[in-house]
C-alpha cells in the first residue's frame, strides 16, 4: 500500500489508533503568518483603544477614542451643517415658508423626521389618525388648520395644563349623563344622525332639535357646524388663538367623526363626554425631550402641506 | 519541545483537563469582568436615580413576565440616529437598580429606554389593548387582558426586600410604607406627598381609567417613568468612555 508517507518524509504525531497514524504536516505558511499578524494587531489594538483595567480606570488608549466623543462630534457636525437653515427656520414667518423653495424643502424634510419620531404613534405614520386621534390629511380642523395654528397646537398641545392656560379654556366635551335623561340623549343622537345625513328616527330627531338648541349650541353653534366655522372671519391669526373664540367643537353636519358617528358612538360621547389630551411638545414644557422652535416650525410646515392645511 | 510534549497528560485525564480549562477561563474572567466592579468610570454617579416605586416595580415584573424585552430593547446606543429618534444615549447608572437589566438584544418594536412621558396614559391603554388601533402597521400582540386582572399588593414588600438584598437601596421607611405607596400611586385624590418624597418624579394617576387597580395600571406606571429620572441638563459625560 502506497501512502504519502512513503514519498514525502513527514513526521507523524506519534498517536496511533488501531494502526492508523496521524501526520504532523506543518500548517500552510500563509495561514501561520496571518495568525501571527492577528496577534500583533491584537496587541496594538489594546494599546490604541481603551482596554486594560488599572486600579481606578481602564487605559484610555493612545488614539484617545471615545464613543461618547464620537457621537457628540457627529451631532455637532450635522448641527453645524444645518445651523444656517435651522436659524432661519427658527425665526421664519411661517406663512412665507411655502414661497421659498430651499426653505420649504428643508422644513418639510426636517418636519417629516420630527413627525415620524414624535407624532406618528398617535396620528399614524401617514398622518391619517385613528379613532380618538385626529386625521391630519383632511380639511376638518378643530383647532385651526392654518400653519400658525398648527404650530401653536404643537407647542401647547390640546386640553392639557399648558393649552388651557394659554388658550384660556379647555374645550372638553362634558358628560351629559347627569343632566340629560336617557330619552333626551336618545333624541339628540337621532337629531345629530339626521343633520349628518344618516338614517334617523324623524320623530325623535324633531324632539332632539330642542335638546340640541338647549344644550349643544354654545360650542357646536346653532347650525351645528362647529366652533371653527364661526371664528373664521378673524383675519389676524394672533387674535384667533388668544381670544378664546376657538372651542375645538367639531362640525356635526359632515361625515367626519373623531370618535365615530354611529348611534352607539354618539350615545357614548354624549353620555360620558370626550376630552382626549394632546401633550405640549415645546422644550419650554418638556425640557430636553421637547421640540425646539425650529423643529416645531418644521413639523407645522410638514403637516400643513400634507393636504389639509388652510 | 519540553513542556509542549506533556499535553498528552492533560488530554488523557479528563478531570485534569477540566481543572486546567477552569483556570484559563478564570484568568479571562478576572481580566474582563472583575474590573467592572471596582473601576470608577464603569457606573457614573448621576443625579436623580432612585429605586423603583412599589407600583413601578410591580409593573416591571409584568413587563418581564410578558416578555416585552424579547421585542423591545431599553438601551439607546451612542449613535446619532438613535439620539435623533430616542434621545440621549443610555447610561449604566440608569439601569443600576435593575435586577435583571432589561437592555434586550433585539428591536422588533422600538426602544423603550426613554418612553416615559412621551405618550399619554390614555394612549398607552389604547395601544396595549389593541396596538393596531393606533399603529395599524404594528405586529405587537394585544394585551387587553391586563385590564381585567386586578393586582394585589400582598407580596410587594417581599419583592422589595429581595431587591434590597441584592443591593437596591430601599430604606426601612420605604419597605414599611410599601403597601400604602403601592395603592396611592393610582389615586390622584389620595395623599401621595409621602410617595413623591420617597420616589421623586413618580407619576401619580389612574393610569387605566378604571376604579380598581389592575396590572395595566402597574405596567403603565412603569413605562411612564422609564428614562425620565436623570436630568441631562446637569449631566457631564465622563470623558474616558
Amino acid at each position: 500500500m502506497s501512502t504519502r508517507n512513503d514519498k514525502q518524509d513527514v513526521e507523524t504525531t506519534g498517536h496511533s489508533w488501531d494502526g492508523i497514524e496521524e501526520f504532523n504536516n506543518p500548517l500552510p505558511r500563509w495561514w501561520v503568518w496571518i495568525f501571527y499578524a492577528t496577534i500583533v494587531w491584537g496587541i496594538w489594538y489594546t494599546i490604541a483603544y481603551p482596554a486594560w483595567p488599572g486600579l481606578k480606570e481602564a487605559t484610555a488608549g493612545y488614539l484617545g477614542f471615545s464613543t461618547r466623543e464620537r457621537v457628540a462630534n457627529e451631532i455637532a457636525t450635522v448641527d453645524a451643517a444645518n445651523a444656517e437653515m435651522v436659524a432661519a427656520l427658527e425665526s421664519v414667518d411661517l406663512t412665507t415658508i411655502a414661497d421659498n423653495a430651499d426653505m420649504n424643502s428643508f422644513a418639510t424634510k426636517m418636519g417629516a423626521a420630527v413627525f415620524k419620531s414624535n407624532c406618528s404613534q398617535c396620528h399614524g405614520s401617514g398622518a391619517a389618525g385613528a379613532v380618538g386621534y385626529p386625521n391630519l390629511l383632511d380639511d376638518d380642523w378643530l383647532w385651526g388648520g392654518r400653519i400658525e395654528e398648527i404650530a401653536f397646537t404643537v407647542t401647547h398641545g390640546i386640553r392639557n395644563e399648558q393649552s388651557m392656560s394659554t388658550r384660556g379654556y379647555g374645550g372638553v366635551m362634558p358628560a351629559f349623563a347627569d343632566s340629560l335623561s336617557h330619552e333626551d340623549i336618545d333624541s339628540v343622537v337621532n337629531y345629530v344622525l339626521q343633520i349628518s345625513g344618516q338614517e334617523a328616527d324623524a320623530a325623535l330627531a324633531t324632539a332632539g332639535e330642542t335638546v340640541f338648541l338647549d344644550n349643544c349650541v354654545a360650542c357646536h353653534g346653532e347650525d351645528a357646524k362647529g366652533s371653527l366655522a364661526t371664528t373664521r372671519s378673524f383675519e389676524d391669526p394672533a387674535d384667533l388663538i388668544a381670544d378664546g373664540e376657538m372651542l375645538g367643537a367639531p362640525n356635526l353636519t359632515d361625515a367626519i367623526w373623531l370618535y365615530g358617528g354611529s348611534a352607539d358612538a354618539l350615545t357614548a360621547t354624549i353620555t360620558n363626554g370626550r376630552g382626549n389630551v394632546m401633550p405640549a411638545w415645546s422644550e419650554e414644557f418638556r425640557g430636553t425631550s421637547g421640540l425646539t422652535q425650529a423643529e416645531i416650525n418644521a413639523v407645522a410646515a410638514y403637516v400643513h402641506q400634507l393636504g389639509g392645511g388652510q | 519541545m519540553g513542556i509542549l510534549d506533556k499535553h498528552k497528560v492533560l488530554e488523557k485525564n479528563a478531570t485534569l483537563l477540566l481543572i486546567g480549562s477552569l483556570a484559563v477561563v478564570t484568568v479571562g474572567g478576572i481580566v474582563e469582568i472583575a474590573p467592572l466592579f471596582y473601576l470608577e468610570n464603569t457606573i457614573e454617579d448621576v443625579e436623580g436615580m432612585r429605586p423603583y416605586s412599589p407600583l413601578e416595580l410591580a409593573g416591571r415584573e409584568i413587563y418581564i413576565r410578558e416578555g416585552c424585552y424579547v421585542c423591545h430593547s431599553q438601551m439607546i446606543r451612542p449613535m446619532r440616529d438613535e439620539y435623533e429618534r430616542y434621545g440621549h444615549y443610555s447610561l449604566a447608572a440608569e439601569s443600576q437598580y435593575d435586577h435583571p437589566f432589561q437592555w434586550g438584544s433585539k428591536r422588533t418594536g422600538p426602544d423603550l429606554a426613554r418612553v416615559g412621558g412621551r405618550y399619554s396614559n390614555e394612549w398607552h391603554v389604547d395601544h396595549l389593548v389593541n396596538p393596531q388601533s393606533v399603529v395599524p402597521e404594528s405586529v405587537m400582540p394585544k394585551y387587553s387582558f391586563l385590564m381585567n386582572r386586578p393586582l394585589e399588593s400582598t407580596y410587594i414588600g417581599d419583592l422589595m426586600s429581595t431587591h434590597a438584598l441584592v443591593g437596591v437601596p430601599y430604606t426601612e421607611e420605604m419597605l414599611e410604607s410599601a403597601q400604602a405607596d403601592f395603592a396611592v400611586q393610582v389615586n390622584p385624590d389620595g395623599d401621595w406627598d409621602g410617595l413623591l418624597e420617597r420616589y421623586p418624579n413618580a407619576v401619580v394617576a389612574n393610569f387605566d381609567g378604571q376604579p380598581e387597580l389592575t396590572e395595566m395600571d402597574a405596567l403603565i406606571a412603569y413605562l411612564q417613568m422609564l428614562g425620565t429620572l436623570v436630568d441631562f441638563s446637569t449631566f457631564t459625560p465622563d470623558e474616558s468612555r
